[in-house]
């Protein structure tokens, strides 16, 4: 398996390390209800396709990139960049490419 | 007399250099080119090896990587290797084989007796017999099964080969090299690009080898010649002895190179296995098919042998498998064999053809060679037990499946079996394509493709050869297509065939003969599964293929079903009255065939596994006598071992030193991170729970940081060096994660902070000078900076120069004495080290390692990652106050749930050994007298402050329970040592001795 680093291109799937899923949003720091953290750290969908989840490029650039893979074929669609770079996207030509 | 060596012919043999070998210490003589099974069909050799559960005799019924029953061991000493299948190694000078899973000899073999006991044995036998009946009697039970039921011996000695791991990428990756496969790569090569053509056997060509053809009025041997240098003079890599076993996410396929497996030992640097991971923009599958079985009484005989390997030794190896054969098929490739055969000097006495008419063609050419054909038959029976005296000949009526009367019992050494044919459909399924059953060819076929690739030849169910090479060279041309070339590239003919026989393969659907005699009807000959086991499943409700599978074993031995499955699938859907496609099929998982473990380590193995992380001063420690032990990567001192000590004499003396007079610690390997940037102080401020937004410049502070769940994740210090940087430093063992921690929340949580944080763990060399005279050395050995109390308070930072290199000081503690921390550029590390040793002598300073920091931090109560076990929290090892109230972090409100304020929760306590023995680390703690566990021991030392055996320990509502007797108990040494119940803090509690 390989992942399109926006920063470093096509790399091994060894060079990260998955950071889980991507789509929960931490509650505010101000938010002091125990539910809304509950939920954040251990409520997950489970699904089967298409998913964001979030990588860590560890042996590389060390960004943290928000990838889309199908969860049932492994094929991921799409590799953006988190945080300031958000948006940054990979460019992904046909699989196995 | 069973097999011989035919007077003439095989492909692969070369006869001018014979070749010595040893079988069961028999010695005996093949040829170059020979596999270990031809040489020793040649030899007359028929049993070769017993069966995993029955231990029946078993002979050769395969000639490649599907072969069920000729599993040796191979090589002796260092090199002995179970369960080699004997078809797929090649002859060399001087090999050793053993048969093996027979005791005390292959002939003479006691536990057969499991033959005749086999009732215990079918199906579900472990579920059954040992369920219900208690553990004791499985482990009564187990070593004697485990002796029984068992295929090869390994050796314990360590491999001494070299093994290497590769990467290999390419346009078009074709795996096998048939005529399909061979087609294919010579396509994909016309069309200019990046070929690897893989095959398993050591020479590629497949079972083109096998057909009595010319192509463009060549022999198969001489046009596969042809083909292969074609492909590597346009830059094609042809790798044989390749097996390509597992296809990954991303077109990405392992494969095991056999380098020097054919060889006795492999040459001087010369790898005995490559391991090829190979990234193909498009994959070509021509994988073949192999041939089934047919189902009857007694048909693991030895002598029993699929049609197409009775062919392949005859053709390849110049060997006749027997010297009166029976074949038995039901599709004309039966026949076809036959007549190959006769024509190739071997005497057949009849085809058994279960329809009730063949391709008349092929009729004719039977009758012309003088062979008996006989339809609406089959053979129902074997005779002989350790080799085949004959078979019985029965009338069958394909339409209602009964055996009619008997036509004939002729007497024979060889049958030869056909089935039909099953794709190897493995790398797709592997790969997430479903397979789709075919009706005609009664099997399975490659489903859609979710990776880029395309399948050709017998593995897409194309058996005839013409047929084979279309599709192969249409593979090639589709590769090329995928991999943007155009239609006009990889033009090439397709060869002229010329001698090819009548008839079709596709089989008539016959998979089984009803039982005659009581003798086993054998589906999975390497895991001894039998129709009655499929049968019995079934009635017991294991009727999903699924749990058919776990249910039976069938198909999960080392061939994983290759010959196995669909017969079961067949038999199973009889049973429930469905079609084979309602029962489906398992998905095939990697490996295709086994994999060394060897291969998949390649060179990382003993000191190569893993980096060795040293500091600055690792040769100093080493020089003076220091014990090293792994801290992670890292390489540590545990103690300075002086002539005459102990490791405990060791330890007692320098942690004596540091609380008398001074010792110094290479600190070096704590993690250390450059925070900078305008939020430097408020991203630290969300990330420990005390406060570090208002830290001055110029002062350190410990804090503590928890994950999301507020569980405690790492503590260290943190250095306020100007209004936007911080030092800040971890555990040893959390360098890297607090690191990654950083990283997330920059990035993924409040990307709007103006933070970055740089890993400088290997830029600063760090060393501690900890006791009451730390002061006096380390102001003496400063050149430049002061470090008197005034202009360094307790967790004051100041900066100087010693041995000329500039320095970084914070008055911190780990130990509860005086104590520095300094840091230097790494490579200035011993120059510094060295000059605080010098200038520690006349007050008698001493290096300490691992165990005496263990022990004063032990004697402080402080924690380290033996109590931050990823279980406690802030208020667990007493560190409540250091929860800030005034502000939010990571962790805080998470803290607040009821679990976490439970009363009776674990807390961090002391225990003293009340009878002076030793208290052992993962000792539960329980009233006096035993009972149930009220905590457990983290962390324990020897303390020479206290003359006493001391240890920190969790326990259920301890903060009210100092001064009560308990005790350690340790079950696994049956100890108990009664201790009480302190403080964690054993030392110096109000800090006294820091604060000087
Ligand atoms: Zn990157």
């Amino acid at each position: 398996m390989r992942i399109h680093c926006p920063c470093c291109g096509p790399r091994g799937v060894a060079e990260f390390s998955y950071g889980g899923d991507g789509t929960v949003r931490r509650p505010d720091l101000s938010v002091t209800d125990t539910d809304a953290h509950v939920a954040y750290v251990f409520e997950r969908e489970n699904p089967r396709g298409p998913h964001v989840e979030l990588w860590h490029h560890i042996g590389g650039c060390r960004h943290w990139l928000r990838v889309t893979r199908d969860t049932l074929t492994h094929e991921i669609t799409s590799v953006e960049m988190a945080g300031r770079f958000a948006g940054e996207a990979a460019r992904i030509s046909g699989a196995g490419a | 007399m069973s097999g011989y060596r035919l007077p003439h012919g095989g492909s692969h043999l070369d006869r001018s250099r014979p070749l010595a070998f040893r079988f069961d210490g028999e010695p005996m003589q093949g040829f170059a080119g020979d596999t270990l099974a031809s040489a020793l069909l040649a030899s007359g050799r028929v049993l070769v090896g017993r069966s995993f559960k029955y231990h029946r005799p078993r002979g050769v019924m395969g000639a490649g990587p599907e072969e069920a029953n000729a599993l040796v061991e191979l090589r002796n000493g260092a090199r002995q290797e179970p369960n080699t299948r004997a078809t797929m190694t090649e002859l060399y000078g001087g090999l050793e084989a053993a048969s093996q899973n027979r005791w005390p000899s292959l002939s003479f073999d006691m536990m057969a007796v499991n033959d005749l006991l086999s009732p215990l044995f079918s199906a579900g036998f472990y579920y059954k017999t040992f369920m219900g009946t208690g553990q004791a009697t499985w482990h009564f039970c187990e070593r004697f099964i485990r002796k029984a039921a068992g295929l090869g011996r390994g050796t314990h000695l360590a491999d001494p080969d070299r093994y290497e791991k590769t990467n290999a990428f390419c346009d078009v990756l074709v795996v096998g090299a048939g005529p399909a496969g061979l087609m294919a790569a010579r396509a994909a090569v016309a069309a200019g690009l990046r070929v690897i053509l893989a095959d398993e056997n050591a020479r590629p060509g497949g079972r083109l080898f096998d057909e009595g053809v010319q192509l463009d009025g060549l022999a198969p041997a001489e046009w596969i010649d042809g083909a292969l240098r074609e492909i590597a003079a346009g830059g094609g890599r042809i790798l044989p002895r390749t097996s390509v076993y597992g296809y990954f996410d991303g077109n990405v396929l392992g494969a095991v190179e056999r380098v020097a497996d054919h060889k006795r030992k492999p040459a001087p640097f010369e790898p005995r296995q490559r391991h090829w991971t190979i990234h193909a923009r498009h994959v070509v599958l021509a994988t073949g098919a192999i041939e089934r079985p047919l189902v009857f009484s007694g048909n693991d005989a030895p002598g029993v042998m699929l049609a197409s390997a009775g062919l392949a030794h005859a053709t390849r190896y110049g060997v006749a498998v027997g010297a009166s054969v029976v074949v038995f098929a039901n599709n004309d490739g039966g026949a076809r064999t036959a007549i190959r055969l006769a024509d190739l000097g071997m005497s057949i006495k009849a085809v058994v053809d279960p329809r009730r008419e063949i391709d008349p063609a092929l009729a004719a050419a039977l009758g012309a060679r003088g062979i008996r054909l006989e339809t609406g038959a089959v053979v129902a029976a074997t005779r002989g037990r350790k080799s085949l005296a004959g078979v019985d000949i029965r009338g069958f009526d394909p339409v209602s499946g009964v055996l009619g009367a008997n036509v004939m019992q002729p007497g024979c050494d060889a049958l030869l079996v056909s089935g039909g044919w099953t794709p190897s459909v493995h790398l797709a399924s592997q790969a997430g394509s479903a397979p789709v059953f075919d009706e005609a060819l009664q099997s399975f076929v490659p489903g859609t493709a979710r990776e880029a690739w395309t399948t050709a030849g017998a593995c897409a169910g194309t058996l005839d050869l013409a047929g084979c090479l279309a599709a192969g060279l249409d593979a090639g041309r589709t590769a090329a297509r995928a991999c943007g070339k155009t239609a006009e590239n990889g033009e090439i003919p397709l060869p002229e065939l010329s001698g090819t026989l009548a008839g079709t393969d596709l089989p008539f659907p016959l998979f089984d003969v009803p039982a005659t005699g009581g003798a086993k009807r054998f589906v999975d000959f390497q895991h001894d599964v039998t129709a009655d086991d499929v049968d019995l499943a079934n009635r017991e409700g294991f009727c999903s293929v699924e749990h058919l599978k776990r249910y039976t074993t069938l198909g999960m031995a080392a061939d994983q079903g290759k010959t196995s499955n669909v017969n079961a699938i067949a038999l199973m859907a009889r049973a429930r009255g469905l079609t084979a496609p309602q029962v489906g099929t398992t998905r095939f998982r990697m490996p295709w065939t086994a994999v060394t473990i060897g291969a998949l380590a390649g060179r990382e193995t003993g000191h190569h596994f893993a980096p060795v992380r040293r500091t600055p001063m690792h040769d100093w420690h080493v020089a003076k006598g220091a014990e090293m032990m792994a801290a992670g990567l890292w390489m540590r001192p545990r103690a300075y071992i002086a002539p005459g000590e102990s490791l405990r004499d060791a330890y007692i003396r320098e942690a004596s030193a540091v609380r008398q007079r001074v010792g110094i610690v290479d600190v070096s390997t704590l993690g250390k991170i450059d925070v900078q940037g305008p939020d430097a102080g408020e991203f630290l401020n969300r990330l420990y729970t005390g406060g570090f937004a208002k830290l001055p410049v110029g002062k350190a502070r410990y804090g503590v940081m928890l994950r999301e769940d507020g569980i405690m994740f790492d503590d260290g210090t943190a250095w306020r060096l100007t209004p936007n940087r911080f030092l800040v430093t971890t555990t040893t063992a959390n360098a890297g994660a607090v690191l990654a921690h950083m990283e997330h929340y920059l990035e993924v949580v409040w990307p709007d902070l103006r933070v970055h944080v740089t890993s400088v763990t290997d830029r600063f060399a760090g060393m501690a000078v900890a006791g009451p005279e730390a002061r006096k050395v380390l102001q003496a050995a400063l050149e430049e900076g002061d470090v008197s109390p005034e202009a360094c308070p307790h967790m004051g930072i100041v900066r100087g120069r010693i041995a000329g290199e500039p320095v970084m000081i914070a008055r911190l503690s780990f130990s509860g004495e005086l104590a520095y921390e300094v840091y230097c550029d790494w490579p200035a590390g011993l120059a510094v080290w060295e000059a605080l040793i010098e200038a520690g002598k006349p007050n008698g300073i001493m290096p300490y390692g691992m165990e005496a920091l263990g022990t004063l931090r032990i004697e402080k109560g402080h924690i380290t990652g033996a109590e931050m076990d990823g279980r406690t929290t802030l208020a667990d090892v007493g560190l409540g106050g250091m929860a800030s109230r005034k502000k939010p972090y990571v962790g805080s409100t998470m803290t607040q749930r009821p679990a976490f304020v439970d009363p009776e929760r674990p807390v961090l306590v002391g225990l003293v050994s009340r009878d002076g023995r030793a208290i052992r680390a993962g000792s539960h703690l329980t009233l006096p007298g035993g009972g149930a566990s009220l905590g457990h021991v983290t962390a324990v030392t020897w303390s020479p402050a206290l003359g006493a055996n001391i240890a920190l320990a969790f326990l259920s509502g301890g903060r009210d329970r100092h001064g009560e007797p308990l005790e350690a108990a340790f079950p696994l040494k049956n100890e108990r040592v009664a201790v009480t119940v302190t403080d964690p803090c054993f030392y110096d509690p109000d800090g006294s001795r820091m604060h000087v």
